[in-house]
């Protein structure tokens, strides 16, 4: 089995209505200097391989085709 | 003209846009559920309503655009068929591929539900030819994730194309979409994506019927 953990970020100038209210609140709460507060997704995945190969295929595909909107986000896959 | 409407777990704006049609045309639409693969040759117009399809988990629409149906409802676009998809159909339709750019969280991170200013930007539609250029129509939104974006060379090339249809006038934009855009087509026109409800302005009991005019254009029955 492998696990990978897949990383989904927005892409540089699409606007994060929800990580402006996060850097917001830190500042709020007294942490001054939050220069930029962006939100992501992290998904945490178990395949059942063994083959790395195939699993970073696979991932890379599962991506493309569901976990992110390419229009919107990156994404970058980690294996275990 | 026959019409359809398709149903996914968790839309549940399907009964409205069933009414609303059935009332136009003069024909109740047929539905179509998620699992099908093909759609009847003799629809003109297939309408995706809006909901909360699969609890708009991961993104709003996300999983509902990777259902089999929406491969019968690609297949119908390139042949030409009108589509229309509203709100959570908006969503799916980005989703789906069908339709440039993605809808983001509102601005204001509210769910905003409330009338709102359309102006018809573009009138020579198959969607809007029953309104005049530059009209503005009231129209009622419902939505958490209407924010339109799309990137500045999409959006140059949309804007020169006469692919923006509605935008959001008279300082009512309620989510902070790019250039207040509300409503986009493809490049070919027959498809058209919109966040307000328009079937839900279609007779006097709504109040109006500033939205009737969509149905009547993409019906062919502007006369009626």
């Amino acid at each position: 089995m492998i696990k990978a953990r897949v990383t989904v970020t927005l892409k540089n100038g699409v606007l994060d209505p929800q990580g402006k209210a996060i850097e917001g609140a830190l500042g709020s709460l007294g942490f001054e200097g939050v220069h930029q507060a962006r939100q992501g997704k992290v998904f945490d995945l178990e395949l059942d391989t063994a083959d790395k190969n195939k699993a970073e295929a696979d991932l890379k595909a599962m991506c493309e085709k569901l976990l992110a909107n390419t229009v919107i986000e990156n994404y970058t896959i980690a294996i275990d | 003209m026959k019409s359809a409407v398709v149903q996914l777990p968790g839309l549940n704006r399907d009964r409205d846009m069933i009414a609303a049609l059935t009332k136009i045309s003069g024909k109740a639409p047929i539905t179509v559920w998620q699992t099908e693969t093909s759609i009847a040759d003799d629809v003109d117009l297939i309408v995706i309503p809006g909901g909360f399809s699969y609890g708009d988990y991961l993104r709003c629409g996300a999983i509902a655009a990777r259902m089999p149906v929406m491969q019968a409802i690609k297949e119908k676009a390139e042949k030409g068929v009108k589509v229309l998809g509203v709100c959570n159909g908006f969503q799916i339709l980005v989703e789906a591929g069908l339709l440039p750019g993605a809808l983001m969280m509102n601005a204001s991170l509210k769910f905003v539900c409330k009338e709102v200013k359309l102006e018809v930007v573009n009138a020579e539609t198959d969607f809007t030819r029953a309104y005049e250029q530059g009209q503005v129509i009231r129209c009622p939104v419902a939505h958490h994730e209407g924010n339109y974006f799309v990137d500045a060379e999409t959006l140059k090339s949309m804007n020169g194309n006469g692919q923006v249809i509605f935008r959001y006038a008279e300082g009512t934009n309620p989510n902070g979409a790019i250039e207040d855009i509300a409503g986009v087509v493809n490049a070919r026109g027959n498809v058209l994506g919109m966040m307000p409800h328009p079937e839900n302005l279609i007779e006097a009991a709504h109040g109006g019927s500033d939205g009737r005019g969509i149905f009547a254009s993409a019906l062919d029955v502007i006369a009626a």
